[in-house]
């Protein structure tokens, strides 16, 4: 049969036609509508996670203060916020989120080369979100094991929901990996092959890079997670003995017997690492487009850049046991973890410096988009540095398991990945929705955010120091950590909840904004990728009205000299292209 | 290599147009046959880490090798037997013109699935047979893993299934669609892959 990539299939049967209210908004398999479902249930979802780390700050910082805060329902607040996210915000907002609404449209598509399979992958996420919110209302409530739901704690008794919430942890996470498989073949299949005329490999904007290696990493990655809460289901439901040892429970020898929990420990982190840039290669690549947009300048080494995310990733697989370095491995098996593990910083380096060297001598535009993003550059390079002590053996040891760790891996991939999901909604939230937000708001909120987060963090690293430990429900007395880091405590609290509440600022905006904000013009950025160059926006169904884009030159054509405008879009053909290719003719 | 063309040139140098009017996808295959491809991948990637997991668990020391019932010797040929269906579906299909129920064609890919599901029904048999006799999945980690590592293979072999009954109902329905051809192919490619995990499996099952 003849191949016909979707990209060239302009009947309107093919493209799905929504026909009625639900099939246009509801069960719709248009990528841009699928992409605002997966957003909108992201965010919702991020939204319980903050407030759960509300309820953690609150404790820490206020110990025996609020009755209804007990260990358990602590525990159980630490597991839901890290699990909900990591997986469930940050995974679905870039690649079901951003990753659905620009990939037809920076591609050049009208749709996915599979849109049914891509509606499925919603609702297949949204039934995971359904499975894991209620866990919180079964008798046990959701599981307390920690997000690493590490065996054997997360399935023994005492363990805050080893009734069921565990259970449905674990299905959350089969079905959500049912999802991100199905959304996942989609994007790697309508990147390579269904690109529009002109658009070769190395013309796609970093963002498509980012959420392409992104994806690749997350096809490899969930099957380790996947196999991992399998086995652990079996260890559950049936009894089996995979990672159970022999313990004893409630004065009892349990029926486990020789099973490993190193080896989950091995199949969690295996997944567990990737996972890190599964959040953060698509960060790199929108903060990538953002930076060079409000720049006016193209983007430093794009070639390094995308050999750098593609190296990233590829690295990626191999560090998964640095998290383990305290659970007991070969010294040699610890150099090497210890050696790839900074080896990765090298291509993560690179693109830092061409993220500044992208900003130096460029006519920056300090707008919001613009603001989170160069905030974003602060929060990484500051998170990454700690990453470079932690990823040695030797300073990990004493550190593993204190607040310099939470503070790590908040600054690294949790504030960062938020500055850029917060950049990347400001500087596309006028093609999604054909209304400018309000600036002055958005740069309060942006100050309010960044600013809050390194109230909230920088202290933690001192707390690490200290050698307050992680995890701990209260510190009661110890001789190492002086009182005065209770004073500390109380005001990380009070930070976390100014940021929480900072963030009304962002909803107030875009609901407000949405009515009343002023009506945005195609390419209000003035920016060459081609999704502002839609003949509509918001993009109609279909995206191209009746002709595909054909794209001329690469993503980053700002500021060339002597060009009348300060960018030049990637389907504008150009004064080259006419004088060597004009008797080629236009394309049908 | 024109992927390595592609991810060496310098795009800010060219403007134009540089593959004539044509759009051009990395591969020359159709979009389901990547998909399938990478699926198949990622299937490789879940065997392979239970894989692992089952030498890891093995070096423990409560392991007991266990004795496989005769019966999946049986049930292995059902699949090799699916897979021949299978692929004399993709060669009959390349000779018909239109394929309908009664074609070799459509004989063939419905008769494979038919062997497919005796196949899935066989191993349930056969679970059954080691719970009646002691060697239920609690028995031993060697249990344990016999019962995960073919319970996760019938898994996919049932999504398999799934497409194949989807192709299967409407070719008894009458209808005669030029889809079928792919979707023959498809599930044969499908269909051998699982076969050959499934040969793998059984080796390691059988020999440790």
């Amino acid at each position: 049969m003849a191949y016909v990539p979707l990209a060239d299939q302009d009947d309107a049967h093919a493209l799905h036609d929504p026909q009625t209210f639900v099939t246009k908004y509801i069960w719709s398999q248009d990528h841009k509508v699928i992409a605002i479902q997966y957003g909108g249930v992201a965010i919702f979802v991020g939204l319980i996670a903050l407030g759960l780390s509300i309820i953690m700050r609150l404790q820490l910082g206020f110990p025996d203060t609020f009755s209804f805060i007990d260990p358990a329902f602590y525990y159980q607040a630490v597991t839901m916020h890290g699990m909900i996210m990591v997986i469930y915000l940050l995974t679905a907002l870039f690649l079901g989120g951003f990753g659905n609404y620009l990939i037809p449209l920076m591609c050049g598509t009208r749709d996915m080369v599979f849109p049914f399979l891509n509606m499925l992958s919603f609702w297949f996420y949204l039934l995971s979100v359904l499975v894991l919110l209620a866990s919180f209302f079964i008798p046990g409530g959701p599981t307390g094991a920690g997000w690493t739901l590490y065996a054997p704690q997360s399935i023994s008794m005492g363990t805050p929901g080893y009734e069921g919430g565990i259970l449905f942890m674990l299905i959350s996470l089969g079905i959500f990996i049912v999802a991100f498989t199905m959304g996942g073949l989609n994007y790697v299949t309508t990147i390579l092959q269904a690109r529009t005329r002109g658009l070769t490999l190395m013309r796609l904007p970093l963002s498509i890079w980012g959420i392409f290696t992104a994806t690749v990493l997350g096809l490899f990655a969930f099957p380790a997670l996947l196999v991992s809460a399998i086995m652990l289901g079996f260890d559950l439901i049936l009894g089996t003995s995979f990672f159970m040892p022999a313990m004893m429970e409630l004065g009892e020898q349990s029926s486990y017997d020789g099973g490993s929990p190193i080896l989950f420990q091995h199949l969690f982190w295996f997944f567990g690492h990737p996972e890190v840039y599964i959040v953060a290669l698509p960060a790199f690549g929108l903060v990538s487009d953002v930076i060079s947009t409000h720049a006016r300048k193209n983007i430093f080494g794009y070639r390094m850049m995308v050999w750098a995310i593609i190296a990233i990733g590829g690295l990626s697989f191999m560090v998964w046991a640095h998290h383990m370095y305290v659970s007991g491995m070969n010294p040699y098996f610890g150099f090497f973890f210890a050696t790839t593990t900074l080896i990765i910083a090298v291509p993560t380096a690179l693109k830092v410096y061409n993220w500044v060297l992208t900003l130096w001598q460029g006519n920056i535009r300090l707008n919001t988009p613009m603001l989170f993003a160069i905030g974003f550059i602060f929060t990484f390079v500051h998170g990454g540095l700690t990453g470079l002590f932690l990823g040695n053996v030797i300073i990990d040891i004493p550190l593993a398991d204190t607040y310099f760790v939470v503070a790590h891996f908040h600054m690294v991939m949790g504030v960062s990945p938020v500055l850029v999901l917060f950049a990347a909604l400001y500087h596309w939230y006028p093609k999604v929705t054909g209304r400018m937000f309000n600036e002055t708001l958005g740069k309060v909120h942006f100050w309010c955010t960044f600013l809050g987060t390194y109230a909230i963090y920088l202290p933690m690293h001192y707390l690490g120091f200290l050698g307050m430990p992680r995890r701990y429900f209260e510190m009661g007395s110890t001789d190492f950590v002086p009182a005065s880091a209770q004073a500390l405590n109380a005001n990380i609290t009070l930070a976390a909840i100014f940021v929480a509440i900072a963030q009304i600022l962002f909803f107030v905006n875009i609901f407000w904004s949405l009515r009343n904000g002023e009506r945005a013009s195609g390419n209000p950025w003035g920016a060459t990728t081609l999704e502002w160059q839609t003949p509509d926006t918001p993009p109609k169904h279909g995206n191209w009205g009746e002709e595909l884009p054909s794209v001329y030159r690469w993503a980053y054509d700002y500021s060339v000299p002597g060009h009348k405008q300060d960018f030049i879009p990637q389907n504008e053909p150009g004064e080259e292209y006419e004088k060597t290719h004009h008797t080629a003719g236009g394309h049908s | 290599m024109s992927l390595y063309r592609d991810v060496t040139n310098k795009p800010w140098d060219q403007v134009g147009l540089p593959d004539g009017i044509e759009n051009r996808p990395v591969f020359a295959v159709s979009n389901e046959r990547l998909a399938l491809t990478v699926f198949m991948i990622i299937a490789s990637v879940i065997f392979s880490l239970l894989l692992v997991s089952y030498y890891i668990r093995m070096g423990i020391g409560d392991w007991v090798p266990m004795s496989i019932p005769t019966q999946v010797w049986a049930n292995t040929t059902l699949l090799i037997l699916s897979s021949v269906c299978l692929q004399s579906a993709v060669v009959f299909s390349r000779k018909q013109s239109t394929i309908s129920v009664v074609s070799r064609a459509g004989l063939s890919f419905g008769i494979g699935g038919l062997l497919a599901v005796a196949f899935v029904v066989g191993q349930y048999q056969v679970w059954g047979l080691l719970t009646e006799t002691g060697q239920g999945v609690r028995s031993n980690p060697a249990n344990s893993f016999f019962y995960l590592l073919t319970s996760v293979h019938v898994a996919h072999l049932l999504g398999g299934l799934w497409v194949w009954s989807k192709s299967a109902i409407s070719l008894i329905q009458g209808s005669t669609s030029e889809h079928f051809r792919q979707t023959i192919n498809l599930c044969a490619i499908y269909w051998h892959f699982l076969l050959a995990v499934w040969i793998g499996l059984f080796f390691v099952l059988a020999n440790t």
